[in-house]
């Protein structure tokens, strides 16, 4: 008894201390849990309860013995599990900032520079709606704010759902988590470890980031607002993905719920930027880019930002009081008892263990493509009513709502190649899980079986582009009463199924060889394409650089017009990927 | 009588690890073959050449007349697979699974389906991650089962059932053997081995040690004799084949060779013998024989020799 009284003191303690240095968010419910395990070490059992009940921040870990008894041990252990990934992720968003602040200063040299600058980002809507309001844009700090912008915040965010995910509802489903909580461990501790872990990394992240802004000569308050922003939106979304983590069974859809929220917030502030503002209030990501860094800091706002994760980590303890572990908040029902025959025809097995992602991703597209195509009236508006942008539509070449849209679909294109990839890995997912090998065992052969999740990765690709260019095209036609754009949009969205392909091509050649490698080397060819397709004009990389992106590749319209050649060049390039992969696969070890 | 399995000079390698390292392996149409080795010795490795699923370096790995590899999908029309850890698709029912994997390989015979799902009181309405690990090993059995592949390879497969299902699975086995087919058993269950196989084959590091049938692999050990004499008993540690002798007046336990058995019989009778247990070696000494000084090595002994119970006191440091 007493060795596991000293254990959990030994656990708890250093683990509130970490947690209120960490973040105030996960502070109060962590630094309580010093109290009580004060207690269990003297031995009185009741009073620990009694403690612990009373000061806990969700006011409802009633049961005996601290609900946070382990955090540290687990704090550890995360360290331990992540010491790759946290450094890869931290690292990688400081130098997004890093390499956009000291791009700035070469780009806009003279004030002058700047003023037009922030002219030209004032009048477009685009602009506005993928990067955020326009705070400060005649400073360099305002610049680097609004260049990294709304990406920044996605990053951090994704940053917090993978790794909040992984060491929660994914240990969970694995059983791992089973294996912990039998021993002395309390209920809350893994979700509150994974939080404190990841308070502790934004807290590193927002700093690195500081200093990064500060070592480019950047004022120093905007430079801690800006940094302070960018951490506590990350928190954030480690608290949200607590919460989502307790509502589904699965790691995959309680990614997918934390993906819907981050995708509201971003569109939500999207239309409030390009609007008067207001609808920006609605958004997270509005509180954080609210925070006015180099633009007469606000950073009371960030205080917003930190409350509602608060809140949500009381949510994620209460929701963990109620629910069995392993469980999610609907019971388990019974199922048929025998296969339908749309299960067991070729493909079938696929289909259906891919259905409801490509549900989600068609809708979060078509949602996203109706988002992007009410704004597109507001841009036209903008044209009409301002005088000087006569010069910026004699730069860009064309006319500024087309051009709006050929950034739109890139955009979509960019998201939906996220899908493409999943879908594809899944392949690999299935293989690791042990899931292959009994069907493998089978008369299907390894080719059939490849086939059956390429299909849908690659018409999942044409689907959700589809949607998102029928949300756009339709809503613009609506909107602005010109529905002569919806097939020009459609097929300007359908173009870009062919570099989806080829990323699609590249996941599965990896997966053929280089299975180990597939699913962290095709994640990163989807960043670097996102690295060139948004930021490849600002960092003003190498043509030969931006070429190897197949995104550069698919005309542009309806800015330019359609021409077959790259069209079917990438489509051909998809394709020798494809064999490549699947004579890989016909070679190598199944299961490993 | 022709072969179902023919495996030689198998040899796999991941990276520096040499996991299959010249293995041979023969199973003859129609018999029930015992595969076994310890933790890590290579028969789910095997298992999974002999599938297809991985590519030998080197060796021959021949199933029902074709090539393991090249031919694998031929093959698996007339094979059913069990494997040892079963993970199923969270979101699919156990008798979705049956059927999915049973109309794959070409069909199930759904009367003997739901007659399995009965012996085995297996609810085929729930879904893959509500099941118990024992469970998930009865979809993947009544899937095999339901088939009527003429060859089982089975990896481990009643480890998590109870001992009702443990004697479900071994009459089950039985009814496959009487239509003639041919099981390759993989398991640590020595007794369900030596009640159920007709043959059996040893493997350790990767290579076969030992092969042939329970009263062959016998023949080659030792036997335990008991013995209460008349008068004290002289001479026994000078006998041929007599290992670990304890005498201890007119008491004396040793283990003798079982080629020596002749001979020391016929030394014990000249004191005028009482009373005379003998008792052969179960798969269990003969197991642990094979493995006892890589055990000792390991530092593992306690464990193996606390599972194995009392037949572990006699087994010797070397094979």
């Amino acid at each position: 008894m007493s060795g596991g009284g000293i254990a959990a003191g030994g656990g708890v303690g250093p683990g509130g201390g970490l947690a209120a240095g960490g973040g105030a968010a996960v502070a109060p419910g962590a630094a309580t849990a010093a109290g009580p395990s004060t207690a269990d070490v003297a031995g009185a059992t009741g009073t620990v309860g009694t403690a612990g009940a009373a000061g806990a921040t969700a006011g409802r870990t009633a049961g005996p013995g601290g609900t946070l008894t382990g955090t540290l041990t687990l704090v550890r252990f995360i360290l331990r599990r992540d010491r790759v990934r946290l450094p890869v992720w931290i690292l990688g968003i400081t130098l997004l900032v890093l390499s956009t602040a000291s791009s700035i200063e070469g780009i806009y040299p003279t004030q002058a520079d700047l003023d037009t600058a922030a002219q030209t980002a004032r009048d477009n809507a685009a602009l506005l709606a993928f990067q955020g309001p326009d705070y400060g844009l005649d400073t360099l700090g305002g610049q680097v704010v609004f260049n990294v912008g709304a990406t920044g915040y996605v990053a951090v965010a994704l940053m917090a759902m993978f790794l909040v995910g992984r060491h929660t509802r994914a240990d969970e489903e694995a059983g791992r988590t089973e294996l912990l909580r039998a021993s002395v461990l309390g209920r809350n501790a893994p979700v509150t470890a994974v939080l404190v872990v990841q308070a502790g990394a934004f807290v590193l992240l927002g700093a690195l980031i500081v200093l990064s802004l500060l070592g480019q000569g950047l004022p120093t308050a905007g430079s801690v607002v800006y940094g302070a922003a960018m951490g506590a939106f990350g928190l954030l979304f480690a608290c949200v993905t607590a919460v989502t983590v307790q509502l589904a069974d699965h790691n995959r859809p309680a990614l997918g719920l934390t993906g819907v929220v981050l995708g509201a917030a971003f569109v939500i502030r999207a239309v409030g930027d390009v609007g008067d503002g207001t609808l920006s209030w609605l958004s997270p990501m509005g509180w954080a880019q609210g925070s006015r860094p180099y633009a007469g800091e606000r950073p009371w706002t960030l205080l917003l930002l930190l409350g509602t994760a608060a809140v949500l980590v009381a949510v994620a303890y209460y929701l963990l009081a109620i629910r069995d572990l392993g469980g999610g908040l609907v019971p388990p029902r019974p199922g048929p008892p025998t296969a339908s025959a749309a299960l067991t025809r070729p493909g079938g097995l696929a289909l259906r263990l891919q259905r409801g992602a490509l549900i989600s991703w068609v809708a979060g597209l078509a949602l996203s493509g109706v988002s992007f195509g009410s704004i597109a009236q507001d841009v036209g508006d903008l044209i009409g009513d301002n005088e000087a942008m006569e010069d910026v539509i004699a730069q860009a070449g064309g006319d500024l709502t087309e051009a709006f849209f050929a950034t739109a679909l890139l955009m979509l294109a960019l998201f939906g190649v996220a899908f493409g990839v999943s879908s594809v890995l899944r392949l690999r997912s299935e293989e690791t899980g042990g899931r292959a090998e009994p069907l493998l065992a089978t008369a299907l052969s390894r080719s059939g079986w490849a086939t059956s999740h390429l299909a849908i990765a690659l018409g999942g690709s044409v689907l959700v582009m589809a949607a998102a260019g029928l949300g756009v095209g339709l809503t613009y036609g609506v909107a602005a009463g010109e529905m002569g754009e919806a097939g020009p949009l459609l097929g300007g969205a359908l173009c870009y199924v062919a570099a989806l392909w080829v990323v699609v091509g590249v996941a599965f050649a990896l997966f053929g060889w280089l299975p180990r490698a597939a699913v962290p080397v095709a994640w990163t060819v989807v960043a670097l394409c996102w690295v060139i397709g948004m930021f490849g004009q600002l960092f003003e990389l190498p043509r030969a650089v931006i070429e190897l992106s197949p995104f550069e590749h698919v005309p542009e319209i309806p800015a330019e017009d359609f021409t077959l050649a790259p069209v079917a060049a990438l489509v051909a390039v998809a394709a020798a990927l494809l064999a490549l992969g699947y004579a890989g696969l016909r070679r190598r070890d199944a299961g490993y | 009588m022709t072969n179902a399995i023919e495996v030689t000079g198998l040899v796999k390698t991941f990276g520096a690890t040499r996991a299959l390292d010249g293995l041979d392996l023969t199973v003859a149409t129609g018999e029930v073959h015992g595969f076994l080795g310890p933790n890590g010795s290579g028969k789910s490795t095997t298992i999974r050449v002999l599938l297809g699923l991985l590519r030998a370096d080197a060796g021959t790995a021949r199933l029902l007349g074709g090539d393991c590899w090249s031919d694998a999908v031929a093959l698996h029309r007339r094979l059913a697979y069990v494997p040892g850890d079963v993970t199923l698709w969270p979101s699919l029912t156990g008798g979705e699974v049956i059927d999915l994997l049973g109309r794959l390989r070409g069909g199930l015979d759904a009367g003997r389906r739901d007659q399995l799902l009965e012996r085995f009181e297996l609810d085929p309405t729930k879904k893959g991650r509500t099941y118990s690990k024992g469970n998930r090993q009865k979809v993947a059995l009544v899937a095999a089962l339901a088939s009527d592949a003429e060859l089982l390879i089975l990896d481990e497969p009643t480890s998590g059932l109870d001992p009702l299902m443990e004697a479900v699975f071994q009459q089950t086995i039985r009814e496959v053997t009487d239509d003639g087919r041919t099981v390759l058993l993989s398991s640590h269950i020595l007794a369900e081995v030596e009640s159920l196989c007709d043959r059996v084959s040893i493997i350790r590091k990767g290579r076969t040690v030992e092969t042939g049938t329970l009263a062959e692999l016998r023949h080659l050990t030792r036997t335990s004799i008991a013995v209460e004499a008349e008068r004290p008993l002289e001479g026994i540690e000078q006998l041929a084949g007599v290992h670990d002798p304890e005498v201890e007046g007119t008491r004396a336990r040793f283990d003798v060779d079982t080629a020596h058995i002749d001979g020391a019989l016929r030394h014990l009778t000249r004191f005028g013998v009482r009373s005379l247990t003998s008792q052969p070696p179960t798969l269990e000494e003969l197991f642990l024989r094979h493995y006892g000084d890589e055990m000792a090595g390991a530092g593992a002994g306690v464990e193996a020799g606390a599972g194995a119970g009392a037949g572990a006191d006699g087994v010797e440091a070397s094979s």
